[in-house]
């Protein structure tokens, strides 16, 4: 790989993300660092994977990324939505991640009680 | 034999030796390195077997005696202690009935202590193998160590 | 598959349970199941739905009808007539639907606004996926300096920025890489220390778990730097998640060609190997490093000679915590000008604080150098949990001092802090409060001291063995008269005496515990 092919990668990379944005209607986005995954964070992605595929919701996707810092409300999950503030919801389990895929993926209602975060 | 199937993967240099001890160690069924594991490691890396011993024993995570199949490590640096981990380990040695670094009768379950985790935001925590668990509760340890008993 | 298609959400809260919500859950369930629904139909317990003294509340999507006071014995019909026929039952349909648009935010500042240097990337990107770090820019750094710099110019830039260690010691970045790149051989190492063992300290870990490449970049520049070819990440064993996905990115990078030879098809050539820790907290201390990666066990060198000149095998090598190369990217991509303009004149950039213990939001955030202790525990961690009194600060580890309430507003960052006879260490920031005892702290402190002495030396040996025997004597209201003088006396004698950092730091916590509370602690001998 030379410095244009770097280039190269970086703008399809950065293309590849934005048409993944639009593509999908909402990103779901699981913090899976250690402090979440000891909190539970596994359940949680598991549980939004399963129940997003039972729903058959083609237009949402589920992905992770590390931590953010506020251990204490791990496991974290934002919601990213066009147009709408980011979501972010703390101290998630798998109950609760079923009635965010409910309420506010299928119903476009956040569930004020788990939000932490609005940006 | 597996042991020398096992080292194949390694080149048979001095610094790969934490490598491979951890490696004899994952795969012995009783989780510790036996004198048969430091042997062939000394033999593999061509050092005295004292030299492997002397290594294997400076480095907490590991042990020179049997294990159980679930090794719990529970923090017991100063920050899970602000947190309440006394009172865990309490729990856990009335729960396992036994003592810190000793195995239950049924080889489930080895209690150990370890320094930091560095999962303190969610103190206090325990590993059990890789592992991680943390906000532990009397009611959370007993969870876990029920969804362990009942995977058998 | 079953595809569901409506849901029907049961308000659980204390009031709704006072009205019988548990008998009508079970009633519709079986319902449901009894009409052959269950794969249509999903039923989830739902907290408060913001409608009060309306009995047993029921909300069915999609079409977001409420239902009010609903008994067992209208179960059959609703289910009959919504949930087989899609006709709401208008009987039982609340009048005024709670609508909640409006979230509240959490009084947490944990999230709030933070000039993340190396942390920019964690908990937004994908760690495991490279396409997402070059998209925000990443190996753009490497890719300047090698195209557009001499390995001196890179280091000129870094000392110009005034980085320095991030691990504790706190020496210039710039100075050391240029004191290998100097050293005589043609063989040199770039050796990354992510052996994080400092109690309360887990800043690398989230920059190894969500950021490696931005790791993986820093070492590279370093290797540019210096002219090494090699380099080693030392990951303490515990860390199973940190190495998987480190090792993960070096393999992604390397089949980007970022990492082996020939690095964007020019004469630089670098790779990096991990290697796994087992466990010992003084392997933290570089040389003790040193000799684990060379298969040894971990105990501190003399020094001099210092790393940089005679380090692994011998060879000149650049000692660097992962915090400290996570920074160099963002300097040589920005420039050493634009790093100033962050922290204080005389201790540059950013700082990642752990922040743990009773506050009221534990975690991490990264700030600007020199930033009060006062306001990362008040406007970032939320204040002392549940409105109690701040009592005192464990800062820089196990191996730090105890700060009262009078070091509530003085600057944290390297230099500012040693004039108060205290150290930033690692930036872990353990807050004890009102009803914490310090004698029990300080007992937890020496007992971690005394398993982590790697015995290599005398007074680390038996000065710490002899501590905890003290202090669990005057813990177990056995003291006698003279103990505490006696820890004193014996920490002032290891911080003389020990060979390594490890024994020479514990006077710090002793001296400032006793300092603050040495009346609370004095008064368990009497």
């Amino acid at each position: 790989m030379n410095l244009e092919d770097l280039k190269k990668i970086r703008e399809k990379a950065q293309k590849d993300v934005e048409l993944r944005q639009k593509q999908a209607r909402i990103r779901v986005v699981v913090g899976m660092g250690t402090s979440g995954i000891a909190s539970g964070a596994r359940e949680v992605l598991k549980t939004f994977v399963e129940e997003i595929g039972r729903r058959n919701l083609t237009d949402v996707v589920v992905t992770q990324t590390g931590e953010k810092g506020l251990a204490s409300r791990e496991p974290m999950v934002e919601i990213f939505e066009e147009g709408k503030p980011v979501v972010i919801y703390g101290s998630m389990d798998s109950e609760k991640s079923k009635r965010v895929v409910v309420e506010h993926i299928v119903n476009g209602n956040p569930v004020t009680e788990y939000a932490i975060e609005v940006m | 034999m597996y042991r020398e199937q096992l080292l194949k993967k390694f080149n048979p240099a001095l610094d790969n030796i934490l490598y491979i001890l951890h490696e004899l160690q994952d795969n012995n069924p009783e989780h510790y390195l036996a004198k048969e594991d430091i042997r062939v490691c000394a033999d593999y890396l061509e050092v005295p077997y004292s030299y492997v011993h002397s290594v294997a024993s400076f480095y907490t995570m590991f042990s020179l005696k049997p294990r159980g199949r679930y090794i719990i490590r529970l923090c017991d640096s100063p920050p899970c202690h602000l947190m309440g981990s006394q009172s865990l380990l309490d729990y856990l040695k009335k729960a396992l009935k036994v003592n810190v670094g000793e195995t239950t009768q049924d080889k489930m379950f080895t209690l150990e202590l370890t320094s930091c985790l560095g999962v303190c935001g969610v103190a206090p925590a325990m590993m059990i193998n890789e592992e991680m668990f943390g906000n532990l509760t009397p009611a959370a340890v007993d969870s876990i160590l029920d969804k362990r008993r009942k995977e058998l | 598959m079953n595809l569901v298609r409506n849901h029907v959400l049961i308000s659980i809260d204390a009031g709704t349970i006072m009205a019988g919500a548990r008998a009508v859950e079970k009633t519709l369930v079986n319902e449901i199941a009894s009409q052959g629904l269950t794969d249509e139909i999903s039923v989830l317990e739902t907290g408060s739905v913001g409608a009060t003294g309306q009995g047993v509340i029921l909300v069915v999507y999609p079409e977001g009808v409420y239902y009010g006071n609903v008994t067992p014995q209208d179960i059959p019909e609703l289910v009959e007539e919504h949930l087989l026929k899609g006709r709401p039952l208008k009987r039982l349909i609340l009048s005024e639907v709670p609508r909640q648009h409006v979230i509240k935010k959490e009084k947490t500042g944990l999230l709030k606004e933070q000039p993340r240097i190396v942390l920019k990337n964690s908990g937004i990107i994908n760690p495991e996926n490279i396409d997402e770090y070059i998209a925000a820019n990443g190996y753009e750094a490497i890719a300047k300096a090698l195209t557009t710099m001499t390995p001196d110019e890179v280091i000129e830039e870094t000392k110009k920025s005034g980085l320095v260690g991030r691990g504790g010691a706190a020496f210039t970045t710039g100075i050391k890489w240029d004191f290998a790149r100097k050293a005589a051989g043609d063989i040199k190492y770039i050796v990354c220390n992510a052996d994080e063992g400092e109690p309360g300290t887990f800043k690398d870990r989230l920059i190894l778990e969500g950021d490696p490449h931005k790791l993986i970049e820093g070492m590279l520049i370093a290797g540019y730097a210096v002219g090494a070819s090699k380099g080693f990440v030392y990951i303490r064993g515990e860390y199973a998640l940190s190495i998987e996905r480190l090792e993960k990115a070096i393999g992604q990078a390397r089949q980007y060609g970022l990492l082996g030879d020939n690095i964007l098809e020019g004469p630089f050539s670098f790779d990096i190997t991990v290697m796994k820790g087992a466990g010992a907290y003084v392997c933290g201390e570089e040389t003790a490093l040193i000799e684990s990666l060379e298969g040894k066990r971990g105990h501190p060198r003399n020094k001099p000679p210092y790393p940089v000149t005679e380090g692994l095998w011998a060879k000149p090598t650049v000692v660097n915590n992962v915090e400290t190369l996570a920074n160099v990217p963002d300097i040589i991509l920005h420039g050493a000008l634009w790093f100033r303009g962050y922290g204080t004149e005389k201790c540059t950039g950013t700082k990642v604080f752990t922040i743990i213990g009773n506050v009221a939001t534990p975690g991490l955030i990264e700030v600007e150098m020199g930033t009060t202790l006062r306001d990362i525990i008040y406007e970032y961690a939320g204040g002392i949990k549940d409105g109690k009194q701040f009592k005192c600060a464990l800062v820089g580890g196990a191996a730090g001092a105890f700060l009262g309430p009078d070091m509530l507003d003085v600057k944290m960052d390297f230099v500012n802090l040693k004039e108060y006879a205290a150290v930033l260490g690692s930036g872990a920031i353990l807050v004890m409060d009102e009803d914490v005892d310090m004698l029990d702290m300080l007992k937890s402190v020496l007992h971690f001291f005394r398993h982590e002495s790697c015995g290599h030396c005398v007074p680390c040996r038996l000065g710490t063995a002899q501590l905890v025997k003290i202090i669990d004597r005057v813990s177990a209201s056995k003291g006698k008269k003279d103990d505490i003088d006696k820890l004193i006396k014996i920490a002032q004698v290891m911080q003389a005496t020990s060979f390594c950092p490890l024994g020479q730091s514990l006077n710090l916590p002793i001296s400032s515990s006793l300092k603050y509370f040495g009346d609370e602690i004095r008064s368990r001998v009497r």
